[in-house]
């Protein structure tokens, strides 16, 4: 690994000057590095931070990587890393022109990195140097410790998905600027219309009252006060209804388990904390990338083109750059390609603002040739996407732009696979061309760990409910899941779920198989509850009705 | 009723979703939107890697793992193979450790009968319409062209060999006792082949007597005529043919095996899976005892059997049958009489089904394989049982263990059953070990 020479941290700089020229906002330091492919394979398996923690299986997956190397030899071109200051990799074989084109991708990437809101706990600290220090700790507590802090290591990355991410990033200062106290929430929220049942005249005398006097300082509690010589039970309502929001509200099993568990806060096992609250950190802060991964691709696509057409230095190599640009960002013709799919949006919604599409009152047009005339050349479409990618993460992005007039206009489906059983192939088939099935599918394949509600049972035992959204879980990781969780909770733990009834599907078909108008793909999954207990590694499984 | 069965079995083929796990079919699986990242993306240009800077230790990665199990927990490293196509079809094998990182993760398939995932795409196809289709399993029909592949090694080629050094020294799998098997791979045949004049060991009497009438009818000492008087010929010491010990070097194989699968359509994904793994296993072990010197055979039924040229038409062929396993053990047993390999070999036969057999009562099923037990030195059954079969009661394992073979043949006939879904790697060296134990 040794820095890029001085030449092509010339482009760079470059490069730079006209993006912040272009409106994209970034720190002026960077740090560009130029990587041998190995180099490459031993960082992937750190996610590309190279001080990440050291933890065995990340060897494995370089050995992997190799193998894999070996049969598909391929060459990556850039990679950039969110810290203080950005990091990229390059291959030192790039020719300037490509050069320049690989640069605006990854700035277009720090200016998102660094803008975006998602990412807002990001900012607070350079997460290679935390990571450094993390990675001494943990060579520290594998001395010590030896076997055991793998296991610990290990386990805390058996939960690091369930780790609560949208609640820390809505604890920000701003995050909740408008919102109510807990306390006024649930006043206004529940006391007053459902215990009370306070008329509508009432209601709104309450709020200007309360409104008045809460504008001075501790004004909130001075009236709070007051309220309970009127209404006495106010306040152990109030805390009855806040422990049992508080049971469901949380999200982070980690969080609970390393603050809960009986094992974990026996002072000789204080340590597994430090381990766990390691890979949790380490978790939330690959959380927003994850979830904006179509967006900040887009974004990155969106710039590279529009600043290299527009870059003095490299005109002669437009045939060039269209080759590379086509094959990064060409439609899949099965498959989703979030470069392609990012990039296209981002255009889709420049022009539709452009055009004054984005209005209440073109929304209200149904007319086809009125819908496609139209144009209001509010002009502002610039600034409108610099706000998306201020504001918006993959799922409010995708669920928010696509509509019918961008699947059309790029010809967009849903492409279905099935089985042919009389030429025993498998069928790729134009499934729909709807944007709303669209929409669905492509928000289906996004990210989405399960949500696992929690609660300890009256004999100290982890009770985990997963909360059911049609999916069952993935059946070949749930026993070594919960061996896991059992050794960071120290007891039994038991986990809810529902699973497919293969025995009643298989009763169904067989059903059908007699008649021929009832094609199988229409038959509804059953599911039954399973219960699943682990206790001294040995898991059970039950099955408790449906 | 034939059709109507057809038709269970094609929708026990169709029961289990589509698995992503293995490499084979992921490389023709469409990409999802985290399949792509920059590093891998931006690929397009040609250029030389860089050479490895950092030595990577499997043998002390598999050390700790084996740690696990003492711990109580799981192994974790599992062998991953990676294909390598290449247009002559020897496609090269790579094996490389893998491992995965458990955790609650939703099941992304569609338990729907005969459909698979949705994906994005884009064209000017109208709704409905079938814009492309694949082979249910990739390389289906290959190697029918008659002769193609012969003289090429099987695809496990020399790997196998480095598995089956990890399989018997990492995960205990037995090495074979037997007298000296080991040593005698290269065989030196002692035989009265070569003669010599002179001198020898043992006296070609016809040989000699020959000589010694040429030599006499070239001295006169013969006359056609006459009466032949042997008191007057004369014997040339040249004239004395020996036999003499010849040491020929043998380079034959000294053991052979059958893998044998069932490849009927209820077959179709996991127990597919488990049969061929394991045989991917027991073969890399043979060959690493025997030190290469193995042989591979492979027999695919239904109701019918057909051998087949190598493992790559073995692991990937699939039809969507019944199941006759007497169709099977009647191919092995008439190859093994026509090439007369029992003579000359060990014979190993590996038997992987999901226990279905339509010859319900096995009456031909156990006559055929009484007669193939005279000639293996071990025959192994695996069944890997379907989520929707009752625990160890498949048809199969019904009729085995009723007749008492099992105990009565315990010497050469192992046999053992799982189920497909829950067999891990763990689970089928288990396996293994009952097999060969």
């Amino acid at each position: 690994m040794q820095l890029i020479n001085q030449h092509t941290k010339k482009i760079m700089e470059g490069c730079k000057e006209r993006a912040l020229d272009a409106g994209l906002k970034f720190d002026k330091e960077t740090l560009e590095y130029i990587v041998t492919n190995t180099d490459m394979l031993e960082l992937s398996p750190k996610n590309m931070i190279p001080t990440l923690y050291d933890y065995w299986l990340q060897d494995i997956q370089v050995l992997r990587g190799k193998g894999e190397y070996e049969v598909f030899p391929h060459n990556p071109y850039e990679t950039v890393i969110n810290t203080r200051p950005a990091i990229s990799f390059y291959n030192d074989n790039n020719p300037d022109w490509l050069n320049v084109m690989i640069f605006y991708h990854v700035i277009a990437h720090i200016d998102f990195f660094q803008n975006n809101k998602f990412f807002e706990r990001t900012w607070e600290y350079d997460f290679k140097e935390k990571a450094l220090t993390e990675k001494r700790i943990m060579a520290k507590l594998r001395a010590k410790y030896g076997r055991e802090a793998d296991y610990a290591m290990e386990f805390s990355r058996g939960i690091d998905n369930l780790v609560g991410y949208f609640d820390d990033v809505n604890n920000t200062e701003q995050g909740d600027l408008f919102a109510l106290s807990d306390r006024a929430d649930y006043y206004f929220n529940k006391f007053l219309p459902e215990v009370k049942k306070t008329g509508q005249k009432d209601f709104l005398k309450i709020i200007e009252k309360f409104n008045q006097e809460t504008e001075s300082k501790d004004g909130e509690k001075k009236y709070f006060k007051e309220l309970e010589k009127i209404h006495p039970e106010f306040e152990d309502l109030f805390r009855k209804y806040k422990a049992g929001k508080e049971k469901t509200k949380n999200n982070d099993l980690m969080q609970f388990i390393a603050q809960e568990s009986k094992k974990l806060n026996d002072p000789k096992n204080v340590w597994i904390k430090t381990v766990m609250g390691i890979v949790r950190d380490t978790s939330l802060y690959f959380s927003p990338q994850i979830r904006t991964k179509t967006m900040n691709e887009g974004w990155a696509s969106y710039w590279h083109e529009k600043l290299f057409m527009n870059d003095d230095r490299i005109h002669g190599h437009e045939v060039a750059f269209a080759r590379i640009n086509a094959k990064v960002t060409s439609i899949s013709k099965v498959g989703l390609n979030p470069y392609a799919i990012g990039w296209r949006l981002f255009m889709f919604i420049e022009e539709m603002q452009n055009k004054g599409k984005m209005s209440y009152k073109f929304k209200r047009i149904q007319d086809f040739e009125l819908r496609k005339a139209f144009d209001s050349k509010s002009g502002n479409g610039r600034d409108f996407i610099f706000n998306v990618r201020e504001n918006y993460c993959d799922f409010t992005f995708l669920n928010s732009f696509i509509n019918q007039d961008f699947v059309d206009k790029y010809n967009l489906m849903v492409v279905g696979q099935r089985i042919n059983q009389q030429k025993n192939v498998k069928e790729y088939y134009v499934k729909s061309r709807k944007a709303a099935d669209y929409k669905h599918m492509i928000l289906e394949s996004l990210y989405h760990p399960p949500s696992i509600k929690f609660e300890v049972g009256d004999n100290g035992e982890l009770i985990l409910q997963h909360v059911f959204e049609g999916k069952e879980l993935y059946r070949d990781f749930i026993s070594n899941t919960l061996t896991g969780i059992e050794f960071l909770w120290g007891e039994k733990v038991i986990l809810h779920t529902r699973e497919v009834d293969w025995e009643k599907m298989q009763r169904k078909y067989q059903e059908i198989a007699r008649k021929d108008n009832i094609n199988p793909a229409d038959i509804e999954p059953v599911y039954e509850k399973i219960r699943y207990t682990v206790k001294d590694k040995k898991i059970v499984r039950e099955k408790i009705g449906t | 009723m034939e059709e109507k069965k057809k038709n269970i079995e094609k929708i026990k083929e169709l029961k289990e979703p589509l698995t992503t796990k293995d490499f084979f079919k992921l490389s023709s699986m469409p990409r999802g939107i985290y399949d792509f990242t920059d590093y891998n993306t931006f690929a397009a240009l040609e250029s030389v890697g860089a050479s490895a800077t950092r030595i990577f230790d499997l043998d002390r990665l598999l050390a700790k793992d084996k740690m696990r199990e003492k711990d109580g927990f799981p192994r974790k490293i599992r062998l991953g193979k990676l294909v390598k196509p290449s247009s002559d079809g020897k496609n090269k094998i790579i094996v490389v450790p893998t491992a995965s990182e458990e955790k609650f993760y939703h099941q992304n398939n569609d338990p729907r009968m005969g459909e698979g995932p949705s994906t994005g795409g884009s064209g000017e196809e109208g709704e409905g319409e079938v814009i492309g289709e694949e082979p249910l399993r990739e390389g289906e029909g290959e190697g029918q062209g008659a002769g193609q592949g012969k003289g090429g090694e099987h695809s496990m080629g020399t790997d196998s060999y480095d598995i089956g050094k990890v399989l018997t020294e990492q995960f205990e799998l037995p090495n074979i006792k037997d007298k000296g098997k080991k040593t005698s791979l290269t065989k030196y045949t002692y035989d009265l082949t070569d003669k010599n004049r002179g001198h020898g060991q043992i006296l070609d009497k016809k040989a000699t007597l020959k000589r010694l009438v040429s030599t006499n009818l070239s001295l006169g000492y013969i006359n056609a005529k006459d009466r032949i008087d042997t008191s007057k010929m004369i014997l040339s010491p040249g004239d004395r043919m020996f036999k003499i010990l010849s040491k020929e070097k043998d380079y034959e194989s000294q053991a052979i095996v059958f893998f044998v699968r069932d490849y009927s359509g209820s077959m179709h994904g996991k127990p597919t899976e488990a049969v061929v793994t394991q045989h991917v296993y027991i073969n890399s072990w043979l060959v690493y005892q025997y030190n290469r010197q193995v042989i591979s055979r492979f027999i695919l039924h239904d109701t019918e059997a057909v051998e087949v040229p190598d493992f790559y038409t073995y692991y990937n062929k699939n039809v969507a049958g019944g199941t006759e396993v007497t169709a099977a053990y009647k191919l092995v047993n008439k190859i093994i009489e026509e090439e007369n390999l029992a003579s000359q070999y060990n014979i190993y036969v590996f038997h992987g089904t999901d226990g279905d057999d339509w010859d319900n009562e096995g009456v031909n099923t156990m006559a055929q394989l009484k007669i193939l037990l005279q000639h293996t030195n071990r025959m192994g059954i695996t069944v890997a049982e379907n989520t929707y079969s009752r625990r160890g009661e498949s048809t199969m394992e019904r009729y085995l263990k009723k007749s008492g073979i099992l105990d009565n043949e315990r010497e050469k006939l192992h046999f053992d059953s799982f189920r497909a879904d829950e067999a891990d790697e763990s689970r089928l060296i288990k396996s293994i070990k009952e097999l060969i134990s």
